[in-house]
């Protein structure tokens, strides 16, 4: 019993977290082996294709299930796009929807037992988070050029304030791409603790085990709202950091 | 889909655009409450908005000290203006102001066409 538990088991309630090389390449004296974590990213990149391209075949007047499905998410995202951007960021549509869509099928499958959630490390979601940064700014340099650096400088300000309010708008913009992804990685994070935690009393409470199994099941339902309301908040920040890039303020 | 006038009918097609785009979502003060979710969703973005920019903050000032060597002052004076930083998002976020930098809120269209006009 402790042996297994010691290998991580299943017993911890942070096993769920582990990850396994399942080909191991190594380039270079690098690591870049293809681990589960990879395997559920392309399994994400697979399925959200899939899911578009199949529901999108047809492309029928009156859409069947599936179509409608692909449409709805499709509008919400350009809905989302519109009312936070405008038309002229139109051309980075395609990728918030891919960023959005990527987060949304990484965390649902995250979801299914014996899967993994490869949004759960911080170093995913920060690498999605530096990707969205480093974009947002390049785009604001590629507008407005060095005008850009009036960002940083609070409209109305004494000039005699700058030395201070410059250094304090430069922090509030470095630290975007970090409360970015922790606020991803430590959400889905807890969440998935918690229900491995709240689970393990199931089997241990005999049938007073009920119980936490009622409150596991609501909590996945909650974990699914999280699922996709992360993924949401996600999207709408890379809007608006987008919109602020292209229009300054 | 079947309350819709009939398709077939082009002439007030126009009118109907018109309908559609009235009809299309505002950014209003509930769609953010959304986003923003329940009472722990934002206790939690509060307190990741306020930390990250500590991180930052603190992160520069250590980087500095160890570059120009003038340890512990550059980790103070950044220790200070990163707490003002995570305040700053803090008020940004809970103010109507939304996540981006700046002071303007990003409520209506005619505001967005205002700030446009003033950058031509």
């Amino acid at each position: 019993m402790a042996e297994t538990a010691g290998h991580g088991g299943g017993h911890s309630p942070l096993a769920q977290f582990e990850i396994h090389q399942i080909v191991p390449i190594k380039i270079g004296g690098v690591d870049v082996s293809f681990t589960n974590s990879s395997l559920l990213m392309v399994i994400a990149v697979a399925l959200a294709t899939l899911f578009l391209m199949l529901g999108m075949r047809r492309g029928a007047l009156v859409p069947g299930r599936w179509q409608s499905a692909a449409e709805v998410t499709y509008e919400f995202v350009a809905g989302l796009f519109r009312e936070t951007v405008g038309q002229e960021g139109r051309r980075f549509f395609p990728f918030v929807f891919t960023l959005f869509l990527f987060i949304l099928f990484g965390n649902m499958l995250g979801l299914m037992p014996y899967s993994f959630t490869f949004t759960s490390h911080i170093i995913v979601t920060f690498a999605l988070a530096a990707v969205v940064f480093v974009g947002v700014t390049i785009v604001g340099f590629a507008k407005h050029g060095l005008r850009f650096f009036t960002f940083f400088v609070p409209p109305g300000a004494p000039i005699l304030m700058w030395p201070l309010l410059i250094p304090i708008e430069v922090i509030s913009y470095l630290s975007r791409p970090i409360s970015l992804s922790v606020r991803l990685f430590a959400n889905i994070l807890a969440g998935h603790t918690l229900l491995k935690v709240i689970a393990g009393f199931v089997a241990v409470l005999g049938v007073a085990g009920v119980l936490p199994l009622a409150v596991v099941v609501a909590l996945t339902g909650l974990e699914m709202l999280i699922a996709f309301l992360q993924a949401y908040v996600f999207a709408i920040l890379t809007c608006l950091y987008l919109n602020d890039a292209l229009h300054l303020h | 889909m079947s309350d819709e006038p009939d398709p077939s009918s082009q002439d007030d097609f126009d009118a109907r655009l018109r309908a559609a785009q009235a009809k299309r979502p505002k950014r209003t003060e509930k769609s953010d409450r959304y986003a923003r979710g329940g009472g722990l969703a934002l206790a939690f973005r509060i307190g990741v908005e306020l930390v990250s920019a500590l991180i930052v903050g603190v992160g520069i000032g250590i980087l500095l000290d160890r570059w120009l060597g003038t340890t512990p002052w550059m980790l103070l004076l950044f220790f200070v203006l990163g707490s003002a930083a995570g305040i700053l998002n803090v008020f940004r976020a809970m103010g109507g102001y939304g996540y981006g930098a700046g002071y303007r809120r990003p409520d209506n269209e005619g505001d967005r066409a205002g700030r446009d006009r003033r950058h031509d």
